[in-house]
């Protein structure tokens, strides 16, 4: 099952982004291959209309949960309507490591 | 001055089929017109006929007045008495809606999660795999109070006791507690009688 997690940057040691539609990078962990990718997120300045768009990068990509700190309230409609489950971590201090060892734990 | 922006209608269970088809179609050749059943009046019936909720507490579940609910409620059978009488197909589709699903909280690790698959029980967070989250209400605006209760009054004719009215239990079911009189809504034609 593949997850996307909100990264600050591109290496293990970024921490989670607290923002969904305009984190820096997305971080694709698959739990069964222990495979993941990172992914720049090409909205990071957009004007409006940030999370729509990131919420299609991350469906095209087939993940199942999304970990953030937080999401608008247009993506949460959205992402019901996808089925992908969201999971709020107000944990800014934790890295992206960190979050995928709890993951596999 | 503008008009009283819409409210949106809260859906919590997306319907399982996009639609219904008939059969044995003598008239038309086959050929069947449709009606476009929308999801708010899709919830509206699922809550009402099949939770058989009554529509005060219907309203409050998909966040609009209970007025409204009535409205949209009326159009869902109107539209599928024609879909029956008239032989179209039913398609479940549009609507000015919003999703929500149920979320918990995490007391382990701290955070909160929904639950997209409504048929599907959680059993686990989903983050640190412990079993120790509860429910979790995000906004609490509108309390459990505001369900079963309303400015109505329950009158006794006979002894003139007064209780609150309570939301889906009929005045003249209520017994008053006195004199075991039922009893009547107060300030309408029938309780001026007495």
């Amino acid at each position: 099952m593949k997850v996307a997690i909100t990264s600050s940057g591109n290496s293990l040691e970024s921490k989670l982004d607290q923002r969904f539609g305009r984190c820096g990078y997305f971080t694709i962990y698959d739990t069964e291959t222990k495979g993941m990718e990172f992914i720049p997120n090409a909205n990071k300045d957009a004007q409006e209309g940030a999370g729509p768009a990131s919420v299609q990068l991350v469906a095209s990509r087939n993940v199942q949960k999304i970990i953030s700190g937080e999401f608008g309230i247009k993506i949460k409609s959205l992402l019901d309507s996808l089925k992908i489950q969201m999971i709020v971590f107000k944990e800014p201090e934790k890295t992206i490591q960190e979050i995928i060892n709890m993951l596999n734990s | 001055m503008s008009p009283r922006p819409f409210r949106l209608r809260k859906i919590s269970n997306p319907a399982v089929i996009s639609g219904f088809k008939p059969y044995g179609n003598k008239k038309n050749g086959g050929k069947t017109e449709s009606v476009f059943l929308h999801l708010e009046e899709y919830e509206a019936l699922r809550l009402c006929d099949y939770n058989m909720l009554n529509h005060h507490q219907a309203s409050v579940l998909m966040d609009i007045s209970r007025p409204t609910l009535t409205r949209i409620y009326a159009r869902a059978r109107q539209k599928i008495a024609e879909a029956l009488v008239l032989g179209k197909q039913i398609i479940i589709e549009g609507g000015k809606i919003y999703f929500d699903s149920e979320w918990f909280s995490c007391s382990s690790c701290g955070c909160y999660f929904n639950n997209p698959e409504k048929q599907e029980e959680i059993k686990e967070c989903p983050l640190c795999k412990s079993t120790n989250f509860s429910n979790y209400e995000p906004i609490h605006d509108e309390p459990e109070e505001s369900l079963t209760r309303c400015n109505d009054i329950c009158i006794c004719p006979d002894c003139g006791f007064e209780q609150p009215h309570r939301f889906g239990c009929p005045c003249k079911e209520e017994i008053c507690p006195k004199c075991r009189h039922n009893m009547v809504r107060k300030g309408t034609p029938h309780s001026r009688n007495f």
